[in-house]
């Protein structure tokens, strides 16, 4: 695209080639995401030999618990599928040579990068970092001393949350913009891939339900450095009246999660459009329902917005408002449900390879059952009283929004694998590293549904005092720990092949899956900066023409042009 | 490729049986349940077994069609999957399936809240504190009502912050460690924190209600057992949450009173 000469920094370092950043942004999130799981491996020690380790007391596990959180969420899952997928697949699956802003791209990894150092400078830091829940509730936040890291330790995170938030405005509004305006000539909306569309509609959610971190996040760090009172009423804290009074701690409540509901969506969705690429793809089939797919996409982003109060069931608030929140988040499940029967009914009658990726597509049709499920229990608002705040939620949410959105991440980064890296990824590996990561997941997170129900609460240091536990709790929690240690461990089998695939791995074929979505047919693999060679592509056909009838190949790529011989699968679109 | 298909097929097919099989044969040990019921939310119990059963029976089945789903249309050379990009009826029937499952676990759920939320105008009033790492209680004494009490009276001197110019406060009773309560009598809590948010968790009456400072917050429910049951915390709230509990008896009516005789009044207890 370019004909000035590119010196090493400004086309690996500080480059503003959407390719090279969403590597950025990638490898960064992984990294960051590496230190969550080291977090919640010592986290779990705790909870499965309590006592065994000194370093391990009551103030540091609070603080590895809360920032195995926050990090997991915000840095790990958000940055990777809106930073790295979003800035891998938007432009060369719309046909674009770029974002619309290469510039605000660049500057957006840049700032997500100074978040991360913000971030992780809290473990270095006089008192440590936060200890109060990754939800950050005030009081316990805002006051001095009422949990650990209450010194610069929130102050670091609150401040890291609005440079994230900076960094993820930039990113957002650049996703919209370039598939509003930059897909190429014949790409409709209703041609673009899911995995386009999952993305799309996230970055619109994040910048509607990041301004309500950002006003709670402010607001609590005033209530922090300047001695506000927009969160704290007045209070005794250690036999002492603060200089307190007037503020509400369920305002924070609900604007936390004013952002936090829709920020399982922000995760999910792109997840959901990833896995919609695997299942088709690896099934040779056009996925099933393509429209109720979007439809479905845009229903959840929708009523996603209506549901945030489930989080406060117990939380003090009018209990009317139960009525309203659990019947939304109930409505929820229904376009949800229509994905899941969807992709299922896109494996039917399907041809299907299960090499790795397709392992992943299924490994998330699964955990996305399971942990979509137990959120129902969890929304039918009188259910939620006895479990809320206990195991069942731990259960539900690592399996809906970490799990499955993890499976979708690891499945879509050996998909496209070939296609950043040029190279393949080893497939014995990747096959290893999906078994020991599924099965491993349903051991950890299953147990807990039944520890929840059992009413053993989360964010629980050690389960001494809690005499209504039968004796057998504890060789539960001793389970749940080695899976979770061995479970951690596979991920270096996942991490091993991709360093090892990228530099020594056999030459990948341009379309090695024989995929249809215009990434797979760039002039060269892996594309250049500008991705398209003289001519951007011009497309003729949706993304899902696998398995035509009459058609030579089991798939036509989407800038293949119509004729009698190569037909389109649903003249429709 | 086809040979790989096959094996992988197989396993994932085995894997996903086998993980429904496990799952099940999990729940059915019956040793990870709920504790026994000691209060009237049989309603609670009932809304949520309900639900359960509704996503399990969805769980079984979805698990076991995909398992079906894998081991059936394994890629094999020659074959070509079908081109079936939709199907209208199919998609509308399976939305009017999955709203019924809603329906039926949502309606109960929503009837057994709405009891849930009104407590009965005879029941006992009990204050329930909060604070950094314990719980303590105030009952109305004879005049059946709680004195006023405000955050800004709190003090060394006054656990509660109770307002001693309030007259009806004077008979309250105070109880630092246990919370007594008679059986099969209602009890409404009020529940407040002095500090951070807190959560009152009676699991074996399957409720609970965060203790929100600058608020007061209620629930209610029946005793139905005589026994020893256990209060914990229910929200993260420092570094002792995981150790902030306390007694709960339930007890005869003649016992609740004979011990509720022996606490400390706040006329004889409270200073200004």
């Amino acid at each position: 695209m370019h004909d000035h000469h590119e010196s090493f920094w400004t086309k690996y370092i500080f480059s503003q080639d959407h390719k090279v950043i969403a590597i950025q942004y990638t490898i960064t999130a992984l990294l960051v995401g590496l230190f969550g799981l080291v977090l919640s491996w010592l986290l779990r020690v705790q909870l499965g030999f309590p006592g065994k380790f000194s370093f391990l007391n009551p103030g540091s596990y609070y603080q590895m618990l809360t920032q195995h959180g926050m990090i997991m969420i915000v840095y790990l899952l958000t940055a990777i599928l809106l930073g790295g997928f979003g800035n891998y697949l938007i432009p060369l699956m719309i046909g674009a040579r770029d974002m619309a802003f290469p510039f605000l791209n660049m500057l957006s990894y840049w700032v997500y990068l100074l978040s991360v150092l913000v971030l992780m400078a809290a473990f270095l830091v006089p008192g440590g970092p936060t200890g109060a829940g990754w939800t950050l509730y005030p009081p316990l936040s805002a006051l001095p001393n009422a949990a650990p890291g209450s010194g610069w330790g929130i102050k670091l995170m609150l401040i890291s949350l609005v440079i994230f938030i900076a960094a993820a405005t930039m990113g957002g509004l650049n996703y919209v913009t370039t598939v509003l305006q930059c897909r190429t000539k014949g790409m409709t909306l209703m041609r673009m891939p899911l995995s386009v569309w999952g993305i799309f509609i996230a970055s619109v959610m994040a910048l509607f339900a990041f301004p309500a971190l950002f006003v709670g996040g402010v607001m609590l760090l005033f209530d922090n450095l300047l001695g506000t009172s927009f969160f704290i009423p007045a209070v005794t804290l250690f036999g002492q009246q603060l200089p307190r009074e007037g503020g509400n701690p369920l305002l924070f409540q609900h604007l936390f999660w004013y952002f936090g509901h829709p920020e399982v969506y922000i995760v999910i969705l792109p997840a959901m459009g990833i896995a919609s690429e695997l299942i088709a793809t690896h099934s040779r089939k056009p996925i099933f329902g393509y429209k109720a797919m979007v439809v479905a996409l845009a229903a959840i982003a929708i009523i996603g917005f209506l549901v945030w109060a489930h989080h406060m069931f117990v939380s003090g608030m009018n209990p009317y408002f139960g009525f309203f929140f659990a019947v939304s988040t109930l409505i929820i499940a229904i376009p949800s449900a229509v994905k899941v029967y969807n992709w299922l009914l896109t494996l039917w009658r399907g041809n299907i390879r299960f090499n790795t990726p397709m392992l992943f597509g299924i490994g998330w049709i699964s955990t996305f059952i399971i942990g979509g499920l137990t959120g129902l229990p969890l929304g039918n608002v009188i259910a939620d009283v006895p479990l809320h705040d206990t195991y069942f939620v731990v259960g539900h949410f690592h399996l809906v929004m970490g799990v499955a959105a993890l499976m979708a991440i690891f499945g879509g980064i050996y998909h496209w694998f070939p296609k950043i890296t040029g190279r393949m990824f080893n497939e014995r590996l990747g096959k290893l590293h999906f078994l020991v990561t599924f099965v491993g997941a349903y051991m950890i997170f299953f147990p807990m549904f039944l520890l929840g129900i059992l009413g053993v609460p989360r964010r629980y240091f050690d389960f001494e005092a809690l005499q209504y536990l039968p004796p057998q709790t504890h060789g539960l929690n001793i389970v749940i720990t080695v899976a979770a240690l061995i479970v951690g461990a596979a991920q270096l089998l996942f991490l091993g092949n991709l360093i090892w695939s990228a530099v020594r791995g056999p030459r990948a074929a341009a379309n090695p899956w024989h995929a249809t979505t215009l990434e797979w047919q760039t002039p060269t693999t892996p594309p250049p900066h500008g991705n398209w060679g003289a001519e951007t592509p011009t497309v003729y056909r949706w993304a899902y023409d696998y398995s035509v009838p009459g058609a030579e190949r089991d798939f036509i790529p989407q800038n293949v042009p119509l004729t009698p011989t190569v037909p389109m699968g649903v003249s429709a679109r | 490729m086809g040979e790989e298909s096959i094996g992988m097929s197989m396993v994932t097919f085995g894997v996903l049986v086998a993980i429904v099989v496990g799952a099940l044969a999990l729940i059915a040990s019956g040793i990870w349940w709920f504790t026994p019921l000691a209060s009237n939310w049989s309603e609670i119990d009932g809304a949520l077994l309900i639900t359960l059963a509704v996503i399990g029976i969805a769980f079984v089945t979805l698990n076991l069609a995909l398992a079906y789903l894998v081991l059936r249309y394994r890629h094999s050379e020659g074959t070509r999957a079908q081109f079936i990009p939709d199907n209208p009826k199919i998609e509308k029937i399976l939305i009017g399936v999955t709203a019924l499952g809603i329906i039926i676990l949502l309606a109960p759920g929503l009837f057994a809240y709405s009891r849930f939320i009104s407590p009965p105008r005879d029941a006992m009033v009990v204050e329930v504190l909060g604070e950094q790492w314990r719980w303590s209680y105030r009952y109305p004494g004879p005049d059946g009502k709680l004195g006023r009490a405000t955050p800004k009276l709190i003090s060394s001197k006054n656990h509660f912050g109770i307002d001693l110019t309030d007259p009806a406060a004077h008979d309250d009773i105070l109880s630092y460690t246990e919370l007594h309560l008679p059986v099969n009598r209602p009890v409404v809590l009020h529940i407040r924190s002095k500090d951070v948010i807190h959560s009152f968790f009676i699991p074996s009456f399957r409720a609970k209600m965060d203790a929100v400072p600058g608020m007061v917050t209620h629930y209610w429910f029946i005793p139905t057992r005589e026994g020893r049951f256990q209060a914990v915390c229910a929200e993260l709230c420092g570094i002792g949450h995981h150790k902030m509990q306390s007694p709960v008896i339930v007890e005869s009516l003649e016992k609740f009173q004979e011990w509720l005789a022996k606490q400390p009044t706040v006329a004889a207890t409270v200073k200004p």
